[in-house]
């Protein structure tokens, strides 16, 4: 059965059980993410959730391994700038 | 030909002995059973404090060594010098006050204070528990990556002529009558005008293969690093009880929330005390109290997630002040050791003390206090 | 402002039971000693990380093993084996992130749904599994280009094809599965480039009866190949990969025997993916956690020591599978079937008075020599040599969290003194990020020891863990069972 989940404002159709970056990669997306020293991006590497390159914001929560995160209907995904949480610097 | 000088580890308090000794004209020889800063180094979270050492002798190497590592971090450089401040906060009336006292003696003797009062801890750490009663800024704190700040003092060391080797271990003394004359090493002979004990926690067996008695013990201590983040601390943000933990005599767990950002974006959280030797076991319940207290400090790092910990081993005197100076006990050994867990701060000044005794000079400060002999 | 820490220990009229047998990691191995122990009469507890068993190798989309069913091998095995497991308490979605002592065995300590749960045995099975084993090349941290495992994840775990026009490069066996996964799924697959040239290892294998599987397993990817008309190249590598947002283009080039690039040999090959791995490193934070030895593999991968019996030097602490050798997945059911049977043997003798002796079955012994055996003489012809360091810039990262370039490895070595992996590691920031070493680990030791090999105490340096998997300051305050904290 076939849903979608949001990303920055397009809807992403996942099947029971993909996680978002497995979603994400389907639907043509390969990097959603950029690093914190040269803001180079990056997407799924690994694949199973030992290097944490596929970092994502999904409902708010920051540095989220889209490879494991099961995609879910209604889910807000973002795309996040290097540590994620920008708004609370000081 | 003998050195002028054999430094007995290749800590931060040997790196920074090593790079003083070099600069005043004597030949050095480094000597580390281990890698660079591989013992209390680089367990470290790289202070540099003046805000919790009440007046007396420790403060007073505290701040020359303060003034050392800000000129050190221009002169040498690339250990992340930062003069971030502290700050010590207290959650209830009777704390603020303890803590206003204690900062008006330290102002006597030159450390620079600001009260902080309840309404004004937002303007200077946005992040903090509002309901904190007040607290003390100290804009002398400050902090180092304590690995690189040894590993470059080192390097800079070796380009004026200092030989470092590692992964050499000291087996004995070499003695002329009483008067020591150099070391026994797993290599060799290394002989020596003098030889300086800056074994850290290992400092008591050093000084045992030379056949006198210092003190050192293990005090462990973990560490909590978070993910990286963006800057959401500013300062080195401790709890008042910090500074009466740090006295404490008790082998029994003492934990305070000690939390501060680094350059790297991870923030680390201390502080426990412990004295259980050498023991390397992960403590879950250690790492819990450090974690529950830094959440009741900063609420914002509730959802934040721990990536990595590590303890350390300070090196701890009976009575909390470290050893500086020559031993009379055995001639031609100088101790610079038992910082506890403030030998990075003190490590510039304790550099520079044993260069200047070794050179003949009179040193910047009296170590008297210090000595090696003064334990019964 | 002091807190009052818990332990953790679950409040009475919730408290866990003791188990006799965890076992942590619901692959292969874990899913075998699971059976096994299970077999006995034991009770116990199934801890793994992912949402269902299976592990790596037997990866499937949830509820839907058949959608995936011409991808896999030995199906009938996991389905014995899922069978045999199903009586244990299964604890799916658990990260363990810590192990530890306990009064009566161990606690096993994961966090699940964002709450630690503590899980109390007397004895236990580590099943950890590995991953790809990574070194560094230019570009390699472009979007597009993946582990091989992670192609074969998205593959195998997600039905999602990594892309259109694939490059898979490397060495090792698993390179065929994986490119012949990516073609009958109807990717273009631009070739197979294999570092070494393994052709005849089949002579070394030894005694081949006992392995006939892998044998017609490897022959099977072979003709899926030629059938999709993939190349399958040796002693080429991607040395270079292309693009500016996304993977375009990688270079692959002939290699000498020490793996420098032959000059003139490079050729730029199109593609939108590229899936590389070279071999494998397995995954020791909890073994290591727990101060069970280690020993230097054949490939050059850190393990565990363990006995006869899947024993480690920790009294009762059984490790089996990728864990004590990269060796394969019916490798990994042999050991876990022996580490379930002498682990719950343990555990029940120490419920009883007096330990009776395990019996081993003589076919289970020589079945795990005989695929010893061929695991070793696999490594032989696919190691990796250090000539790979030439392909990188001085710019290149070794370290994609903290992007930490094989310059500044080298200067903390060359300029800061570092004389091993671990001082290298804490100098530089290479892999001091996200993964902590779990990606460019092997490489940091590597590029650390120069031309050099690293020591077991460089790839321990690199691989201790105490935190084995990332927790919130939350759980780790508040564990299940404990009073929150306002």
């Amino acid at each position: 059965m076939s849903h979608t989940f949001d990303f920055d404002g397009r809807a992403i159709p996942f099947t029971t059980g993909q996680s978002v970056g497995a979603a994400l990669v389907a639907a043509g997306i390969r990097a959603w993410r950029t690093t914190r020293r040269e803001g180079r991006p990056r997407g799924i590497f690994c694949g199973i959730g030992v290097c944490f390159d596929c970092l994502v914001e999904v409902d708010g929560v920051p540095n989220q391994r889209a490879c494991l995160v099961p995609a879910a209907a209604d889910m807000i995904v973002r795309r996040q700038e290097g540590a994620g949480r920008g708004h609370l610097a000081v | 030909m003998p050195a002028d000088v054999v430094v007995i580890g290749a800590g931060v308090v040997g790196a920074a002995t090593a790079w003083y000794a070099t600069r005043a004209g004597l030949s050095v020889t480094v000597v580390d059973r281990g890698p660079v800063a591989g013992g209390t180094t680089g367990a470290g979270e790289g202070n540099i404090l003046v805000s919790d050492k009440p007046p007396g002798a420790e403060l007073d190497l505290a701040m020359l060594s303060s003034r050392l590592w800000r000129e050190l971090g221009t002169e040498v450089g690339g250990f992340e010098y930062d003069a971030k401040g502290g700050l010590v906060v207290a959650s209830a009336a009777d704390g603020v006050a303890a803590l206003s006292g204690l900062a008006a003696e330290q102002a006597k003797a030159g450390v620079d204070t600001v009260v902080v009062p309840a309404g004004d801890l937002a303007e200077h750490e946005p992040h903090l528990n509002p309901e904190l009663a007040g607290g003390v800024l100290y804009p002398q704190d400050a902090q180092v990556q304590p690995m690189l700040a040894a590993a470059r003092l080192l390097r800079s060391a070796r380009r004026s002529g200092a030989t470092v080797h590692t992964g050499v271990e000291v087996t004995g003394f070499l003695r002329s009558g009483g008067q020591v004359t150099g070391v026994r090493t797993s290599t060799g002979d290394l002989p020596a005008g003098a030889v300086v004990n800056a074994a850290g926690t290992w400092g008591g067996e050093i000084a045992s293969l030379a056949g006198v008695e210092v003190p050192v013990l293990p005090r462990r201590g973990f560490i909590l690093v978070t993910e990286p983040l963006p800057r959401l601390i500013r300062h080195k943000v401790y709890a008042a009880e910090y500074v009466s933990d740090v006295a404490s005599d008790d082998a029994a767990l003492q934990t305070s929330p000690v939390v501060e950002g680094t350059r790297a974006g991870t923030v680390l959280i201390g502080a426990s005390r412990e004295r259980v030797g050498y023991d390397r076991t992960l403590s879950v319940r250690v790492l819990r109290a450090l974690a529950a207290q830094a959440v009741e400090l900063f609420p914002v790092l509730a959802g934040v997630q721990v990536i990595r910990a590590y303890r350390g081993f300070r090196p701890y005197c009976p009575d909390h002040l470290p050893v500086i100076g020559p031993d009379p006990r055995a001639p031609g050994l100088f101790h610079a050791c038992g910082h506890e867990g403030a030998g990075i701060g003190l490590a510039a000044a304790t550099g520079l003390l044993i260069a200047e005794l070794i050179d003949g000079q009179q040193p910047s400060l009296d170590v008297a206090p210090f000595r090696p002999e003064r334990f019964r | 402002m002091v807190t009052s820490p818990s332990d953790g220990t679950p409040p009475a009229g919730r408290a866990m039971e003791t188990y006799d047998v965890a076992v942590v990691g619901g692959g292969p191995a874990g899913l075998a000693a699971a059976s096994a122990a299970l077999a006995t009469g034991a009770r116990v507890v199934l801890v793994d990380a992912g949402r269902q068993p299976g592990g790596q190798y037997w990866r499937h989309p949830i509820g839907d093993l058949g959608a995936v069913a011409d991808l896999h091998h030995d199906l009938a095995t996991f389905r014995r084996l899922v069978a045999g497991a199903s009586a244990a308490v299964r604890l799916f979605g658990h990260q363990a992130w810590t192990v530890e002592p306990a009064e009566r065995g161990f606690l096993v300590r994961a966090v699940a749904d964002g709450m630690e749960r503590a899980v109390p045995a007397r004895v236990l099975v580590l099943a950890p599994g590995g991953y790809d084993r990574q070194v560094p090349f230019r570009g390699w941290d472009l979007p597009g280009v993946y582990t091989a495992g992670g192609a074969q994840a998205l593959l195998k775990g997600h039905q999602v094809v990594a892309g259109r026009r694939v490059v898979v490069g490397g060495t090792g066996p698993f390179l065929l599965p994986v490119a012949a996964g990516l073609a009958v799924r109807g990717a273009s697959v631009a070739g197979v480039f294999e570092a070494n040239a393994p052709a005849g290892w089949l002579r070394r294998a030894g005694s081949v009866l006992p392995v006939a599987g892998k044998l017609t397993e490897g022959a099977g990817y072979a003709a899926a190949l030629a059938r999709h008309r993939v190349p399958y190249r040796s002693r080429r590598a991607i040395v270079a990969a292309h693009g500016a947002e996304s993977l375009t283009a990688v270079t692959v080039a002939r290699l000498d025997a020490r793996w420098r690039v032959l000059p003139g040999s490079e050729r730029i090959v199109e593609c939108d993916t590229a899936a590389v791995g070279w071999g494998f490193t397995p995954q020791l934070e909890l073994p290591l956690a727990l101060g069970c030895a280690t020993r230097v593999d054949v490939d050059g991968s850190l393990v565990v020591a363990v006995d006869d019996l899947q024993r480690t030097s920790v009294p009762g602490v059984y490790v089996a599978g990728e864990a004590c050798g990269i060796g394969g997945a019916p490798l990994a059911v042999a050991e876990g079937e022996i580490a379930g049977r002498a682990a719950a043997n343990a555990a029940t003798a120490a419920n009883a008075a007096g330990q009776p002796a395990v019996v081993v079955p003589s076919r289970l012994r020589r079945r795990r020599r005989a695929l010893r055996r061929f695991a070793a003489a696999m490594h032989e012809v696919h190691p990796v040599r250090d000539g790979w360091q030439t392909w990188l810039g001085e710019d290149t990262l070794v370290c994609r969290c903290e992007e930490v370039t094989a310059g500044e490895v080298r200067a903390a070595v060359d300029e800061l003194g570092a004389t091993d992996a671990r001082t290298a590691k804490l100098l530089s920031r290479a892999g001091m990020g996200w993964c902590q070493g779990r990606v460019c680990g092997y490489a940091t030791a590597c590029v650390a020891a120069g031309s050099g090999r690293p020591v077991e105490a460089d790839l321990r340096g690199v691989a201790e863990r105490p935190i084995a998997a990332p927790i919130t300051l939350s759980a780790l305050a508040n564990p299940e069972g404990a009073p929150r904290q306002q």
